[in-house]
């Protein structure tokens, strides 16, 4: 009966209940966007690392990978001096340069990584094959567009652009074999990668043993933080990163993001708790004499509470899940806004669901929904019976 | 009769208001019992106590001094959830204005006093359709108040107030809002209420209604007087 009650008055100002509920709807999709936004982007980049199994990433000392134009010299006397220690399974050397293709008059500048092909985890090869041979380079769907050529074309590429002397330090003509998705590629960023030896041999004399990263799979068996730790102790030229260090790090930049997701979170939250106890305290106001006559009835005071609250929950809830379909289809539309955001691979994302985020979104309304019932229904509960009777009567 | 086995039994019961600086003494020391069976109509003049009189007797107020023992337990004495508990199952409550639930059917209406002393759903919904029955409403269980007129509304309160079976049954002004025909419906409903053994305490300025009765209390400046 106390479940019917409360449906009953919710159905009794289907309009206004219908209002609340879009109300508290919005709200829900800010607060479950903001939720999605302080974790997302986090869990994103973490799943960005772990996407092709490397868990340590060693950068030149006190950089992270790609964030300066430095490099590792020596490359393959570190990766013999990784190979002595027996935890370290699968080591990708990387090298980053610019490279510049003429096309018709004009020079597109794009980036490249040499890798080696056998074992990167730079991209994903969507057609063609690899770069196996040191004249073969793939590219992305961004440089096929930009320069017009496709897989089995010919294509001219300089690296170590000299702009004083106009030169560049090597230049090779290479076959495009391949279509290639690079994961921490940014929106729009033209990317290629070809053998690391070609893009070394190209760089000059003082590149040809150079690395910018070195990606490394640790053995099942062994624990990642103590590989990095013995690395940064042994190859003083570096800073390794595993996941966690780097997360750390990522954490430290997006601060920011985070105490906005939180203020706006919890100003979402709020409004849509003042939103519900506005509409049950108002509703309360209206039916004080029916409340009055229930208790004069003999309904308990715990049972006019819980009508009320079950009010107040009902229009929390069934907001929220409304809310919640909003804020997926928001997070979604904000994601591919922030794509576009500078310097962040387009892999990011900056709202990602997770059922925790959602579950947390929920508790936290169902809660402000139920404390949103408990002042009204508390107040309609105490009023004394027979003085509220007569100033019904008088009114 | 004597003292704790009468239905109500009331002794110097005094109840004041405080509005602002003023005090205000609505009963002033009133004594009286009424039996099992009885029907007793309360009358006087507007403002004389008849209505808090009547709240005392209901345990939805608290006398300032003073006792009043319903069924010979001490109502000025309960808490507010053994007073709350105690009027479900004892007393039936019939207001001069219905306060029906406007969202409840009338069958539904009957229904809740038997919900909340926790009566099984198909034994409350049986005996609702009895009660509707016993005030001539059979045909009208499904319909909302706002679809009921001023006397089928009133019968429906009553069906509603005696869904527990009490053993006090009271009325505020039950034909106040009412025209003359339909009152002496209602008239004649407590009258065959009263024949079938219900206790009945009226407060009212119907002459008719107090012609009923079977015993009239006289009531003014919050004492009670002779006729």
């Amino acid at each position: 009966m106390i479940l019917r009650l409360a449906w009953s008055s919710l159905r009794r100002h289907s309009t206004r209940t219908l209002l609340a509920m879009l109300g508290v709807a919005v709200a829900t999709a800010m607060l479950l966007d903001m939720v999605m936004m302080s974790s997302g982007l986090r869990e994103s980049f973490r799943e960005l690392l772990l996407s092709r199994g490397f868990q340590l990433r060693l950068a030149p000392r006190g950089t992270l990978p790609f964030d300066t134009d430095a490099t590792i010299e020596n490359a393959s006397g570190i990766i013999a001096r990784l190979r002595t220690n027996p935890d370290v399974g699968t080591i990708s050397p990387v090298l980053g340069a610019t490279i510049h293709v003429p096309v018709n008059g004009r020079v597109v500048t794009s980036s490249s990584l040499g890798v080696d092909p056998r074992v990167q985890g730079d991209y994903e090869l969507l057609s063609g094959k690899d770069p196996m041979a040191a004249d073969e380079i793939v590219v992305n769907d961004d440089f096929i567009r930009e320069t017009g050529a496709k897989v089995g074309d010919t294509i001219e590429v300089s690296t170590g652009y000299n702009p004083q002397l106009r030169t560049y330090s090597g230049t090779r003509r290479l076959v495009i074999t391949g279509r290639a998705r690079f994961i921490y590629g940014a929106s729009n960023q033209l990317a290629t990668a070809m053998q690391i030896s070609t893009l070394q041999e190209m760089g000059g004399q003082s590149r040809r043993d150079d690395a910018s990263l070195f990606m490394i799979k640790v053995r099942d068996d062994a624990r990642v933080e103590s590989v990095r730790e013995w690395a940064e102790r042994e190859i003083p030229d570096v800073s390794a990163l595993s996941i966690e260090t780097a997360l750390a790090q990522v954490d430290q930049r997006l601060s920011y993001f985070r105490q906005l997701a939180l203020i706006l979170g919890t100003v979402s939250l709020f409004v849509g708790f003042l939103l519900v106890t506005t509409l049950v305290t108002v509703s309360v106001n209206e039916r004080v004499g029916e409340i009055t006559v229930m208790r004069a009835l003999g309904v308990s005071r715990a049972h006019v509470v819980q009508q009320i609250v079950i009010e107040g929950v009902a229009i929390t809830l069934a907001g929220a899940i409304a809310g919640l379909g909003l804020g997926l289809i928001t997070a979604r539309y904000l994601n591919a806004i922030l794509a576009d955001f500078p310097g962040l691979p387009v892999a990011i994302d900056f709202f990602l669901f997770q059922p925790r985020a959602a579950w947390t979104a929920l508790g936290l309304l169902t809660l402000s929904g139920i404390a949103a019932g408990i002042y009204p229904s508390f107040r309609a509960a105490s009023l004394p019976i027979a003085t509220t009777l007569r100033e019904e009567a008088i009114a | 009769m004597t003292w704790g086995e009468a239905v109500v039994a009331a002794r110097d019961l005094a109840r004041d208001y405080q509005f602002g600086e003023e005090r205000v003494h609505a009963l002033r020391g009133v004594t009286f019992e009424i039996g099992e069976g009885e029907y007793v109509a309360i009358v006087g003049p507007s403002g004389c106590g008849k209505s808090t009189l009547l709240n005392l007797i209901g345990a939805i107020d608290k006398p300032t001094s003073g006792h009043v023992e319903i069924r010979g337990q001490a109502a000025d004495r309960m808490s507010d959830r053994d007073a709350t508990a105690f009027r479900l199952t004892n007393v039936g409550f019939v207001f001069q204005r219905f306060y029906l639930l406007p969202t409840l059917t009338a069958r539904e209406n009957v229904e809740l006093p038997m919900a909340e002393a926790g009566m099984k759903a198909a034994d409350r919904a049986q005996r609702a359709r009895e009660l509707l029955a016993y005030v001539g409403l059979a045909h009208r269980e499904r319909h909302r108040p706002s679809q009921l007129s001023g006397g089928e509304q009133q019968r429906v309160a009553i069906a509603r107030a005696l869904s527990n079976n009490p053993a006090l049954l009271l009325a505020d002004e039950p034909t106040g809002e009412l025209d003359a025909r339909t009152g002496a419906e209602i008239i004649s409903l407590f009258g065959k209420l009263n024949a079938d053994g219900t206790t009945i305490v009226v407060v009212t300025h119907d002459e008719e209604l107090a012609s009923s009765a079977g015993r009239k209390i006289h009531m003014r400046d919050g004492v009670i007087v002779d006729p």
